[in-house]
């Protein structure tokens, strides 16, 4: 009986999860006519460009929110408790608001005729192109998910002892080798972690790359979107160039191996 | 008095494929204080778990006041369990922890009241009703599972372990409020512990359990004063265990001694195990008696001083009110009944196993195989192996011969003497190592000193 | 040895200063310009309410506020009670079965969202062609349901591993049936992990937009798949009208938690005393 309470959401999972991942399948070998074809795969080899920038720019993104997030967890993990919660909760705070419109805050910001260039303007730099570029779309990646960097960083850096780093010190250590010996290798699990939760969606956004990058920085979720909504019909390809996606996806997380179905469960709660 | 309660036949009980439980049969006598008692992993825990309805065995019956109730599930069982951790409802206070049982059976509010209010007054809780029982200490929170389980007025309550979380002084405490409640409420009483002096204090009958096996059921001064065999000896109280040899009715010559005893029944000249308590050792004049020996260290225990005494190479633990100087020359003496005779837990001196050559001048054995140059006995022939409990040592399991089961594990004044299992057979060697009982180990054989004799040879011989 | 660890702290807390301005000074000039008379996002001409009058006339702000609303109860309260259920019988199961589950369990939170919406678009066009499913409220719902699902399980799970089995056992004992001493003991035990794994479905279907894009269809949309509709032609300052409303809401629902969350602790302590 105990077992059988899970049976409905067996059922659920089976139905919404599995066999949606067998259509996605199925539908990257077939073609119009429901015939086998390995057309899609062949035929979406000329977006390789676009698949090469997607890596590029979420790994981009990737390495500037480590860069940014990690000093800021440590230096958050070594606050008193009390100026701890209120920090995180004040970097928590931005997730709540939908990240279109966070987006959208910095699509203003850019624009041609925005505050920024406004201000540049004033301090005589001459306006500059900031909306439409690739830096656009980094930026709008670094600000959206940054927190999803930060919070793996700060509650494996809460799990470090004052005591550890003075027993480093005590032993010798100065403060790179404390940094390198020491620091490093206990939040290895906190970097790999905020590394997959900041790649996985900067790899596959499409809001973000179209609202800050204009048309001529498409990315494979626009590629995506395109094939399923947009003026590019053709769910086929667009089930091969998922495929593609979610294997790729799956071979990184596999690689870094951060995903422990044992240690899942205390990341995210 | 005498009816009996429980009755427990032939239980058997897997867990992961070993066996907790091996033919177990019990019975348990009403407002009795029985007291399950043994090692842990010995199958305590489970026996108790069966009565209470959380194990099913895999065969044997459980039999409650005459009826089957193998598949009886718990919640409809007349018996209660103070469990080990307590497990007291972390949501509810002191009163509706102990009131759970009662509102679950609908019982009207003001009979709830009366009999939570008196049950509490029972185990000295009475004002703290509405306390969170988070916040209770270690023995406020085991009072309040004992009144959780008592309040439903079972017919038996089952105790797991009750006191282990307990510091020494407030365990005390707690066994003899036990048993007071107990008496009080004339109700029976199955109460599991490893704990031998918590058994002793508390019970009207213990049960020593050993590898799912019953050793011995009899009231503490039985199973102190006659243990049944060195197992019960060494795990109840201190003692000497040697071996010894059965002279005739009344005399047992062991540690290289003859001595009067007062044991009667045994065969000529029998391989018997002997237990000798350390306080039944007196100090003598060295001419007064053959056990003389040097004394090795002395250690004051508050009430006694601990000693160690070596005669002929074997140890003596002897307890004593008077000290001896280390190095002393001293002489022993035990009166006759203060000598338990007890039968050998292993029945003969050394391991006599059967064999078969397998190919020329390779023999196997219970799984395991070895060469003997020059042997003579052509291969498919059954062979007899008799192997020296000294010819059989424990060495890490990566090296080993093989992998067995220490089943026990007994102090001999020289030498330890283990019981193992084999490929569902039980041998005997002798180590000088200690070893965890109820593990894995790995032994190595020393094949050259295995006597080896054809079957079917000794088989005509005998004809 | 204090003069160094003083500018070094003096140094972090401008670090901080530095990150706290760049995620906030977005958000800021957002809301200052939602009171801007003029549609330009550079000159603040003068002050106005008229972008937040004109919000709440917006019928198709206003319906898709409503199905948000709607989609993320509905389907939180009904993720809660299959996925509590389901943890139950998870932590009951073999370890290999559960490993099994729980992988497929753990698969639309490692899956980019974007597969996810995908695939169940899909099958929603297949379900479409079979039964003729429509796409709207009842494709939105069902995908809302399942990837919030995982957040219930793995909120509850943890409570379940942590909880004292024997407390089940004490209430089987105590006369209760399984079924009982479920709802009496067990419930309120992991209710922690209930509440929490709650909230989480039904912030994270509040928030979506990826996947609802992909299965909402033309005819029912939720408030961030509106939002995006409007992003894409650009100027217009309901949006930040709408941006400043939710910052609000937001901001004034966490102090008034945390509130509460010190009043509490304090009362614990108080009690401890």
């Amino acid at each position: 009986m105990k077992k059988l309470v899970s049976s409905p959401y067996l059922l659920w999972m089976v139905v919404f999860i599995i066999v949606p991942l067998f259509f996605v399948a199925y539908s990257a070998f077939t073609n119009d006519a429901q015939e086998f074809t390995i057309g899609n795969f062949s035929s979406i080899m000329k977006y390789t460009p676009v698949f090469l920038k997607s890596l590029w720019l979420a790994v981009v993104s990737t390495v500037i929110c480590l860069l940014i997030a990690y000093p800021l967890a440590f230096v958050l993990s070594r606050k008193s408790p009390r100026s701890q919660g209120m920090l995180v909760m004040l970097i928590m705070l931005p997730m709540w608001i939908n990240f279109l419109l966070r987006t959208y805050a910095w699509m203003t910001l850019l624009e041609n005729e925005g505050l920024i260039n406004k201000f540049l303007e004033l301090l005589g730099f001459g306006s500059v192109q900031m909306i439409n570029t690739q830096g656009a779309v980094v930026l709008g990646m670094v600000y959206n998910y940054l927190p999803f960097m930060v919070l793996p960083l700060y509650s494996i850096m809460c799990k470090i002892e004052p005591s550890v780093l003075e027993a480093a010190q005590d032993l010798g250590a100065g403060r790179f080798q404390t940094i390198f010996r020491v620091i490093l290798p206990l939040s290895k699990t906190g970097i790999l972690t905020g590394i997959i939760m900041v790649f996985v969606p900067s790899v596959s956004t499409f809001a973000i790359s179209r609202m800050l990058g204009g048309g001529s920085n498409m990315l494979i979720g626009d590629l995506i979107e395109e094939q399923f909504l947009g003026g590019a019909y053709n769910p086929n390809v667009g089930s091969a160039l998922s495929l593609i996606l979610m294997v790729v996806i799956l071979i990184i997380i596999g690689v870094t191996n951060t995903f422990d179905s044992d240690e899942m469960e205390g990341m995210l709660v | 008095m005498n009816d009996v309660l429980i009755n427990l036949k032939n239980l058997t009980f897997f867990y992961d494929g070993d066996k907790v439980l091996d033919d177990l049969s019990l019975q348990i006598r009403d407002k009795e204080f029985v007291t399950l008692l043994g090692p842990s992993g010995c199958g305590k825990t489970t026996t108790l778990r069966i009565i209470g309805g959380f194990l099913t065995p895999h065969s044997g019956d459980v039999f409650f006041d005459g009826k089957r109730i193998n598949d009886l599930p718990p919640h409809k069982r007349e018996v209660n369990t103070v469990f080990q951790r307590y497990a007291l409802f972390p949501h509810l206070n002191v009163y509706d922890n102990v009131a759970f049982g009662l509102k679950v059976k609908k019982l009207p509010k003001e009979e709830i009241r009366r009999r939570v209010t008196e049950m509490l007054e029972t185990v000295n809780l009475s004002g703290f009703e509405k306390r969170n029982v988070n916040q209770l200490s270690g023995g406020q929170q085991q009072r309040v599972a004992i009144a959780r389980a008592l309040v439903n007025y079972p017919k038996v309550l089952l105790l797991d372990e009750p006191l282990g979380a307990l510091d020494l002084k407030l365990r005390k405490e707690m066994q003899l409020e036990l048993k007071r409640i107990q008496q009080q409420l004339e109700i029976t009483f199955v109460y599991v512990t490893h704990d031998q002096e918590e058994a002793l204090t508390m019970s009207d009958t213990v049960v020593v359990i050993q590898d799912g096996v019953v050793q011995q059921v009899g009231t503490p001064q039985d199973i102190y004063n006659e243990p049944k065999n060195a197992f019960v000896a060494d795990f109840i109280g201190e003692s000497n265990i040697y071996d010894g040899i059965m002279l005739k009715d009344c005399l047992v010559k062991f540690a290289g001694v003859t001595l009067p005893c007062v044991d009667k029944g045994f065969r000529r000249n029998q391989p018997v195990d002997l237990v000798i308590r350390p306080e039944d050792v007196r100090f003598v004049n060295p001419e007064e008696t053959e056990l003389i020996g040097t004394v090795t260290s002395v250690i004051f225990k508050g009430v006694h001083y601990e000693m160690e005494v070596m005669v002929n190479d074997l140890l003596w633990v002897v307890h004593s009110t008077a000290a001896r100087a280390v190095g002393e020359t001293v002489g022993l003496a035990v009166d006759p009944f203060d000598i338990h005779i007890m039968e050998r837990m292993f029945a003969t001196d050394k391991n006599y196993v059967d064999g078969e050559v397998v190919e020329e001048d390779i023999i196997e054995f219970l799984g395991v195989r070895f060469k003997r140059e020059n042997l003579g006995i052509p291969a498919g022939e059954k062979v007899r192996l008799t192997i020296d409990p000294e010819d059989i040592s424990v060495t890490s399991e990566d090296i080993s011969d093989a992998t067995v089961y220490l089943e026990s594990l007994i102090y001999k004044g020289a030498y330890n003497e283990l019981i193992i299992w084999l490929d569902e057979t039980e041998l005997i060697l002798h180590s000088q190592n200690d070893e965890e009982v109820a593990t894995n180990i790995g032994v190595k054989f020393d094949f050259d000193r295995i006597e080896i004799k054809p079957l079917v040879g000794e088989k005509e011989a005998a004809e | 040895m204090t003069k160094p660890k003083k500018k070094r702290k003096i140094g972090s807390n401008l670090y901080l200063a530095f990150v706290f301005l760049f995620l906030y000074l977005p958000i800021i000039v957002m809301m200052v310009f939602s009171f801007n008379e003029s549609k330009s996002r550079a000159n603040f001409t003068g002050f106005t309410f008229k972008w937040y009058t004109e919000l709440f006339k917006n019928d198709l702000i206003m319906d898709s506020f409503w199905n948000t609303i709607l989609i993320a109860v509905l389907s939180s309260v009904i993720a809660t009670v299959l996925g509590t259920l389901a943890a139950i019988g998870i932590s009951n199961m073999k370890k290999f079965s559960r490993k099994a589950v729980m992988n497929a369990t753990y698969l639309p939170i490692i899956n980019p969202e974007i597969v996810t919406g995908v695939s169940l678009c899909l099958l929603f066009v297949f379900f479409a062609g079979f039964f003729g499913l429509q796409f709207g409220f009842a494709t939105v719902l069902i995908a809302h349901i399942t990837f919030v699902l995982p957040y219930v399980i793995l909120n509850v799970l943890p409570k379940l591993r942590q909880m004292d089995k024997s407390i089940y056992e004490a209430a089987l004992d105590l006369g209760c049936n399984p079924w009982k001493a479920y709802w009496k003991v067990v419930l309120p035990e992991i209710m922690p992990g209930v509440f929490a794994g709650f909230l989480m479905s039904f912030t994270y279907s509040l928030d979506d937009f990826i996947i609802t894009y992909f299965v909402s269809g033309s005819g029912f949309q939720t408030l961030p798949v509106t939002i995006y509709g409007m992003v894409r032609k650009k100027v217009n300052p309901q949006i930040n009208a709408l941006s400043t409303i939710l910052f609000v809401v937001v901001l004034l629902l966490l102090i008034l938690m945390n509130l509460k969350g010190a009043k509490s602790a304090k009362k614990a302590k108080e009690k401890n005393v």
